[in-house]
Formats: structure tokens, sequence, C-alpha cells
């Protein structure tokens, strides 16, 4: 079994249905809209911050402000794309043309994560550049120390949490369960554990707040044990635990 | 060539395939008959290597599925009519399928003509009739021009023209050689459409003949009489060492020819309304054999049961 046959075969799964361009579109507006709302309203209020917040602003990660709404867009293009398989019931064909579960599964991830990387992308320059023209004087420059690292890292954030999200899937299979379960995860118990002082030690070690250090640039005055690298290895190891889990059930399972 | 050998599918208590070892050979249409529930389906999946056996082993031409390289080139199969992406066109659904095992994109158009979907060939498959979706699935089991096909339940949802199509499609395969292995729940198909017959219920082999062995076998040929001097009728069959089985004012005789009773009345000068010589239908030939394995099956108790399958299929996984 040829991977390059079952990579061209996957790449046309992912672009004939209509849900990768929808998902992937809604994340790419969602994230830049909101990103430019929230910088314009930042500016126009920045006069009335206390000093303490206008001396640790950070116009980098205020501009990827969209990501919290529209990396929920990538969560359902990370279930749909794999549990699809399952809820229509084209896993038995899909896996009685390729037999070898390893290099099906790992071919439909990669090509799923290869649209997913180059949306996130465009996003996150769009992003940080229209954000940075919403907060006029108070913005910053790819040149800064910083910034086109925090940058990048936005683009390979929104592709983790796509990530992340193929793997509950493909551990979860059907997408109402899996979304049942990322949703919660993304936003209620990492925003909850993230906010209560008692828990926030727990929160930050969450994909999604470990991984999100990565945007960040100015990080003075707080007690994160891990940098903006170090931050998205723990969510890149979240990842390889839930596509692992995948692969172990995809191996073991009966289709 | 298809080989089963001890071929074993539990669910925890329950039995769903058990022990199950046969051949399906090429050049006819083999059929795989048994009631709903006689794991038919579950066969069917491990032959694909779709689920696991709990003990036992199939192989596809002297090798495992999974062994297999470029699988619908060797064997393709329609197992669920809707086993595909409903939001997918035809056309892309059976591209994915040609791109995975290498086959050509003109194989694509091929196959949607042989089935007759080029027409509607860009519309998504949510839309389609069961027929349609049946003839789609036809087209992927057909996509590699296999030498072995696999069809379960294939007619399920086709209309009458559908119906005469799958069958003479079926014949048209095995006649060029092909290993044609189709799934039923009804006598009456199979006797249509198969040469060989593999019957099953709860999960065991119950037969494993020719169809017209199975004929010979299995429908019980009788003679119908019908007299208004019942009594008189009945001493002389007792005196002939003669039993008659009696249903209403009808009385069925077994094993013996027509010839010989109308001989018989004749002789002693027997009123008869009726002399007829009958002939099961395999309806209740299949019927029988399957309520003879519930039978079985009630009597024989778990211990009968447990025997076999544990073991050797372990140290393959």
């Amino acid at each position: 079994m040829a991977v390059a046959q079952v990579v061209r075969s996957e790449w046309t799964k992912v672009r004939s249905v209509a849900s990768t361009v929808w998902t992937l579109s809604v994340a790419l507006v969602v994230t830049v809209a909101l990103g430019v709302l929230i910088s314009w309203l930042t500016r126009r209020e920045f006069g009335n911050m206390p000093a303490r917040d206008r001396l640790t602003f950070d116009p980098t990660f205020i501009s990827f402000a969209g990501m919290s709404l529209g990396q929920l867009a990538m969560i359902v293009f990370g279930v749909l794309v794999v549990s699809n398989e399952y809820s229509t019931g084209m896993i038995r064909t899909s896996l009685a043309a390729v037999p070898q579960r390893g290099v099906f599964y790992g071919s439909k991830l990669a090509v799923a994560t290869a649209p997913a990387f180059a949306v996130a992308l465009v996003t996150a320059f769009a992003s940080f550049f229209l954000g940075q023209a919403m907060l006029g004087p108070h913005r910053t420059s790819l040149g800064e120390e910083g910034v086109l690292r925090a940058v990048v890292g936005g683009a390979l954030y929104m592709t983790l949490i796509a990530v992340f999200s193929m793997g509950v899937a493909a551990m979860l299979r059907s997408p109402m369960l899996s979304l049942g379960v990322l949703m919660p995860l993304f936003f209620l118990l990492s925003p909850i554990l993230g906010t209560v002082e008692a828990t926030k030690k727990v929160g930050q070690y969450l994909p999604d707040q470990a991984g999100a250090r990565v945007m960040q640039v100015v990080t003075i005055d707080d007690d994160v044990p891990y940098g903006p690298w170090g931050g998205f290895g723990i969510m890149a190891l979240w990842c390889l635990v839930v596509l692992a889990g995948g692969y172990l059930l995809l191996k073991r399972r009966d289709a | 060539m298809i080989s089963l050998e001890g071929l074993t599918k539990r669910y925890g208590e329950k039995v769903a395939v058990n022990n199950l070892t046969f051949e399906v050979r090429p050049g006819i249409v083999t059929g795989f008959l048994g009631p709903n529930g006689a794991g038919k389906s579950t066969t069917m999946r491990m032959i694909l290597g779709l689920d696991h056996p709990t003990s036992g082993d199939v192989r596809i031409e002297g090798r495992h599925y999974a062994e297999l390289r470029d699988p619908l080139k060797s064997i393709g199969a329609l197992l669920d009519a809707t086993a595909n992406h409903g939001g997918r066109s035809a056309y892309h659904h059976l591209l994915c399928l040609a791109q995975s095992n290498g086959l050509p994109e003109r194989r694509v158009h091929e196959v949607l003509d042989i089935v007759g979907l080029t027409a509607v060939a860009k519309k998504k498959a949510k839309g389609f009739s069961m027929g349609m979706g049946q003839r789609l699935g036809i087209a992927a089991a057909l996509l590699g021009d296999p030498r072995i096909l696999m069809f379960d339940e294939p007619v399920n949802g086709l209309d009458p023209e559908g119906i005469h199509w799958i069958r003479t499609l079926m014949q048209r395969l095995a006649s060029e050689g092909r290993t044609v292995f189709v799934s039923s729940h009804l006598m009456s198909e199979m006797a249509l459409t198969a040469e060989h017959l593999i019957v099953i219920g709860q999960g065991r082999l119950l037969s494993d003949l020719s169809m017209a062995d199975f004929i010979r076998q299995n429908s019980r040929s009788y003679v119908r009489v019908r007299t208004p001097e019942r009594e008189r009728f009945l001493d002389v069959l007792r005196s002939a060492g003669l039993t008659a089985m009696e249903t209403g004012d009808v009385l069925e005789l077994d094993g013996v020819a027509a010839e010989q009773i109308g001989e018989l009345a004749a002789r002693h000068g027997l009123v008869l309304h009726e002399l007829s010589p009958q002939q099961a239908s395999l309806e209740e030939a299949f019927m029988r054999l399957t309520a003879e394995s519930v039978e079985y099956h009630a009597h024989s108790g778990p211990a009968a049961d447990e025997q076999a399958p544990w073991g050797a299929g372990w140290k393959k996984g």
C-alpha cells in the first residue's frame, strides 16, 4: 500500500465535502473580525485602563483575541474531518480499501492538518496586521522582539487546536460526543480553572492555556513556570497523547 | 477463493459466528443464506478485516486481508448501501476509493456507466434513493475489477428492474470465472441466483451444498390425497404398511409414489377426489433447516459451544 495513494485519496475526501470549506472560513472570518473589533475597542478605552494594565499591555496578544471564539470552528473542523467517517458508515468502505489502519490514520491526520495550518497562518497574520492597524498609536510591529514568534505561534496554536480535536474524535468516533467533550473543556473548564486563584496552577497545564503562551509577547508579572515554547510543547504533548489513544483504539476496535 | 477456517466471533457472552469453516469457489454464484441475525454480515465484515475474529482464520486467495496490496483489485464488496458520506458526490466517493488503490480516474467513469449512475455522478449521495445507493455501493465493489465479489443483501431496496439487473450482473460476473459470494435472508432469491448454497443459523454452519443437492436433500416430497371414504382408505393403507398424516380432510403420504397409491385405491374400488404429488417449497425447507438449528442449540447447552473456539486465534490477535 503506497502511502502516496492514500494521501491523495484522503485529500480528495477533505476537499469534496462542504464542511471543510465552511468550518475553515468561519475560523478565519470570526477570528479576524473579532480581533479587529476588540483591538479597536481597546484603542478607544486605552486611556481609561489602569496604569498597571497599560504598562503590561500586549498589542500582539490583543489582536489574537478573536481566537477564543474562532477556535470553535477549528474544533468543529477537526472533529468532523475524523468523525464523519464513523457517523456516515464510510469507515467500513475506507478500511476495506486501506486495511493498513496506521497508514489510513496517519494519512488522514496529515491531510487534514495541512489545510488547517494554511488557514491558521493566514488568520494569524491577518489578525495581527488588521489588529495593529486598529490599535493606532499603541501598535507594535513584526520587527519587535518576540512578535514574529507570537504570530507564527498563533498559527501553530490554532492548528494544534484542530489536531487535538481530531485525536479526541478518533477516540470517541461520534461527532456529538466529541463536541460534547471538547466544548466544555475549552469553553467552561479551562476558563473556570484559569480564573479561580486556587485552580490556576492546574488550569495552566490545559492544552489551550499552555499553548496560548506562545502567542504572548509581554509576560511580565506572572508566575507561569514555562516559556512560550515550553507552553506550546505542553500543548503538543496533549495532542500526542490523544492521537496515540485514537491510533490504539482504531487498531484494536472493530470497524 | 475465500477460505474460512474455524471462524468465530463473540461479543461478550454471545457467539455471533460459531466455528465456521467453508470455502467460496470461483466461477459460480455462492449464496450465503440465513435468517436475520444469523451472523452473515459479521462473517462478511471479518472476511474484509473490518472485525477481528475471536478465533479462527479467514483468507482471500490464501492471504490475510491486511496483507493484500491494493485490496480493491482482489476483492470488491458491497456491505451497506449507506456506507458513504452523504455530502460527497458519487464521483468523488468513487474517486477517493480509486486513488487509495492506485486505480486510474478513467475507471471511476467506467463503473458509473456500468451501474447507470453517470447522469447523477456529480450529485450528493444523500439525495440518492435506496436503490441508487445500492448501485453506488456496487460501483465501488467493481472499481478494482476484482476476481472476488461479495454482496450483502444486494437486492434490498431495489425495484423489480433493479433486482433483475443485479441478478444478471452476478451471474455474468461468475461466468467470467470470478468468485461471487452473496448473502440473503430469502431462500426464493437464492434459488434464482445461486448455484451453491451455504446456510447458517445462529452463527453455525447448517449446510454447504450445491443448490441441486440442497433441493434434493431438503425439500420434502409427498402425495396429497382427498377421499370421501376416509376410514376405509386408512384401513387399506394400514394393511399395505403405509401411514398418512391427516390435516383436515386432506391426507399426506410421505415416501410413496402417487402411482402406487392410485393403483392401491383402484384395487380396492376406492373413490379418490384428489391424488397429487407435492413438493414442499424451498422456503419451507430453509425454515425447517434453521428451525432445527434453533432446537439443536437449545438442547445442546453451553458446554458444546465453548470447546473449540478458544486458543487457536489468540496468537493472531
